[in-house]
């Protein structure tokens, strides 16, 4: 059905929430990438065959939902009975039919799935109750989990499409640009530019034809916003951007997703073919008279293509490399003409920004970064997962009060923000307000919104020592001091993690990166350095550790480590015998085992078996 | 060596005969054949207008594109930061070791290929390992047996 005016979509969502509102009860399927990973397809397959064999009245087939990312990846697979939000979690094939029997034929609860709350123990029925859900604010992220990822009348039932009605009928590019403006977004993907001035800019460069793309590039390890975003909710980009494409005069856009996400790229193909079947793309739009086509562009799998040069390179079919930005690529971009170019999280945010006005959303936030911020919060934190909070909200709330603190109790020691070119904060900076200036001037950035909490196993010259092995390896080369000077300090990050480095060395490596981050072409070189930069500021005490005493505080670097067998703690299980893939322990069972050190290659896969804690580590 | 590259004009087809599409083309290529025959890549050369020696530098420049063929069974070992606080190095070096070939080799019979990857997007279950499309999470040193056999 195509929708040539306003009042048929009125209509449509009419009928289409009547439908939905028949349903007196929804199970609403998590199929994130988390609960992916963990096995939700089969959970979805076992509740269509149950339901199938099992008639039960007043039940649907369509109330079975598939959503995206749900957010509390920690606890997947999840599964949520609407409306009472009833919260399943680790969800196992054999547990299907219970669920179906207690909270779809009656209204009780299988109380063993639900979340139990470490601090307490309590068990927690609905996620809005859960301290991980409750503390915070939804927006980018606002139909994720609560929508069929794979239906776009899901989406018209959210009011979706309802602000580029708005935006197409009521409204004069101009007053969009005015209204972005006043919003006060800025650009999600890292750099945090004023988005309703780089719209202006473009709308007013005289070259034409104008493009919109969409840097779905999320190459930040640990990020997992954008992935979860255009998987989970993929009409909240697509009309972001045709809002985008209307306001600066653009009639062909690209959205680039990185190749490591297929998924994101079905999602975003099928959704577009929806929208152009309904009207929402194509030519004369809502009987506008605006006509826009969008495509999807595939990376190839360099992390460089994130940058905005070198991904509209990338679009074009060429290799990626960037270009000095002396002329801007809202000037001069994609086939050299003015070009927007916006990260997946800004384009979700703009469709709200335009149905609720951009006062209201500079409402929230601090003033200087108004809005909210999705985050991807991982690592050795107890609540992994999809958060999406206010600007301003303290490092501390989301490790701690949402994040649930850390992985075994252990002390907090570093978060890492903003990717590789970001950097860590120590505990001291636990209390700082997270936006984009107050993450900058301590040194580290909003990034993309990944966020690694560290506990004390994690070793910061190691981490430096990754972070820039991978700038190494992902570097393109068109430049000297990126491609020879990451080079270089990664070497001498590799020497003092070996024991090796004096202490002349840090002093050399900060002059290098001086240089680095003054004389590279593109972001990536600019800001490479700053895992080395910022770990040393914060623990330089660390870094010396291993030059001066030829240690490794956190256990990490193996030249400086060994493992041995307490003797009077093993029991000669041979679990570590068969652990071992370098044959380097010995002994027979039940008897004391014992690892030759000229053999152990340090790899730890016995400490990780031993059940008795009889592997130590020195 | 010759490849039978039969399905190629299949995939030519299905974007515009323009510089444009050659990335979308060599991906296509890599995902039918699992990897990009020499042929193949003249052919797209002709086909695009673009010159050979630019088929080829794309070709090397993009992690997704190998010219040399891939085993049946593709591992791939996510590296992002949250794989590598959580012991991804770990399990790479253990399968390293048990297929005795390095990240990036694939073994003499074809059989395994052995790759690292830069985060995939599912740090919550870190460490992960993908096998050819299939995600295992919160994967243990000990348990890599079980990604080489399947299941």
């Amino acid at each position: 059905m195509r929708i040539d005016k306003p009042a048929q979509l009125t209509k449509l969502r009419k009928e289409l929430v009547a439908v939905e509102k028949k349903h007196t009860k929804k199970i609403m399927i998590c199929c994130g990438p988390g609960c992916l990973a963990n096995g939700a397809a089969k959970i979805v397959e076992e509740f269509r065959k149950v339901l199938k064999k099992k008639h039960i009245r007043g039940f649907k087939i369509e109330a079975l939902k598939e959503t995206g990312c749900h957010g509390f990846c920690e606890r997947g697979p999840l599964v949520i009975i609407e409306p009472r939000g009833t919260f399943y979690t680790k969800v196992k094939p054999k547990d299907v039919e219970e669920i179906i029997n207690e909270s779809i034929r009656k209204d009780e609860t299988v109380e063993r799935l639900l979340y139990d709350d470490p601090s307490n123990g309590h068990k927690i029925e609905r996620y809005n109750d859960i301290p991980f859900y409750s503390h915070q604010q939804r927006i980018a992220l606002r139909n994720l989990g609560h929508i069929d990822q794979y239906k776009i009348e899901d989406y018209i039932v959210a009011d979706g499409y309802n602000a580029l009605v708005k935006a197409l009928t009521k409204m004069k590019p101009d007053e969009i640009i005015a209204e972005v403006t006043t919003s006060g977004l800025r650009g999600r993907g890292g750099a945090g530019f004023s988005t309703g001035r780089k719209w202006a800019t473009c709308a007013k460069a005289e070259d034409t034809p104008h493009y919109v793309i969409c840097n779905g590039d999320e190459g930040d390890p640990g990020a997992f916003m954008d992935r979860s975003i255009m998987e989970g909710d993929p009409h909240s980009v697509l009309e972001g951007m045709i809002i985008a494409a209307y306001a600066v005069g653009a009639h062909e856009g690209y959205i680039y997703v990185r190749e490591e996400y297929p998924l994101a790229i079905e999602n975003l193909k099928l959704a577009i073919h929806q929208a152009t079947e309904y009207g929402f793309l194509g030519e004369n739009i809502l009987g506008s008279g605006f006509s826009l086509t969008l495509n999807v562009s595939r990376g190839g799998g360099a992390f460089v293509c994130g940058e905005s040069s070198a991904l509209m390179k990338s679009v074009a079919g060429e290799v990626g490399e960037p270009r000095a930005k002396y002329v801007r690529s809202v000037l001069k971009g994609f086939h050299d003409k003015p070009t927007v170019l916006n990260n997946v999280e800004t384009y979700a945010n703009i469709p709200v920004i335009i149905d609720k006005g951009g006062e209201w959303f500079a409402g929230i936030g601090t003033p200087g970064s108004s809005g909210t911020k999705a985050f991807s919060l991982v690592g050795k934190v107890r609540n992994t997962g999809l958060i999406e909070v206010p600007m301003g909200t303290k490092l501390r709330e989301i490790i701690y009060d949402i994040g649930g603190g850390i992985l075994d109790n252990r002390p907090f020691k570093a978060v890492q923000t903003g990717g590789p070119s970001g950097g860590c904060l120590p505990e001291e900076k636990l209390d700082l307000p997270v936006d984009f200036d107050t993450l900058t001037e301590a040194y580290s950035m909003m990034g993309s919104g990944g966020m690694i909490v560290m506990d004390d196993h994690t070793c910061v010259v190691d981490l430096a020592k990754y972070f820039l092995a991978f700038l190494v390896e992902e570097s393109c080369g068109k430049c000297v001091p990126c491609r020879e000077g990451l080079f270089q300090l990664h070497a001498m990050v590799k020497k003092i993690s070996e024991g090796q480095g004096i202490e002349e060395d840090i002093e050399k490596m900060e002059k290098l990166s001086d240089v680095i981050i003054k004389s590279s072409l593109c972001g990536l070189g600019k800001s490479g350095p700053n895992p080395f930069l910022s770990t040393v500021r914060y623990f330089r005490d660390e870094y010396l550790a291993h030059i001066r005493d030829k240690k490794c505080p956190a256990k990490v670097c193996r030249e400086l480590i060994r493992f041995d067998i307490i003797a009077d703690k093993c029991d000669g299980c041979t679990a570590c015998l068969s652990a071992c893939a370098f044959d380097a322990i010995t002994g027979k069972k039940n008897e004391v085992h014992v690892i030759d050190q000229d053999k152990c290659t340090k790899c730890g896969a016995c400490e990780a078996v031993c059940t008795r804690n009889a592997i130590e580590v020195s | 060596m010759n490849h039978d590259i039969g399905k190629l004009p299949e995939i030519l087809e299905r974007y515009p005969q323009e510089p444009q599409s050659l990335i979308a083309v060599l991906q296509d290529i890599q995902k039918e054949y699992n990897f990009l025959p020499c042929d193949a890549l003249k052919h797209t050369a002709d086909y695009l207008d673009v010159p050979l020696s630019k088929v080829f530098s794309v070709s090397t420049f993009y992690n997704a594109f190998s010219l040399n063929p891939k085993g049946d069974r593709v591992i791939r070992v996510c590296m992002g930061t949250t794989c590598h606080i959580r012991g991804a190095a770990q399990i790479l070096e253990q399968l390293e070791k048990k297929l005795n070939i390095r990240a990036g080799e694939t073994t003499p019979d074809l059989k395994y290929t052995l790759e690292v990857v830069n985060c995939v997007g599912a740090c919550a279950m870190a460490p992960v390992v993908i096998v050819n499309d299939k995600y295992y999470g919160s994967v243990k040193v000990s348990g890599t047996k079980k990604l080489l056999k399947g299941g």
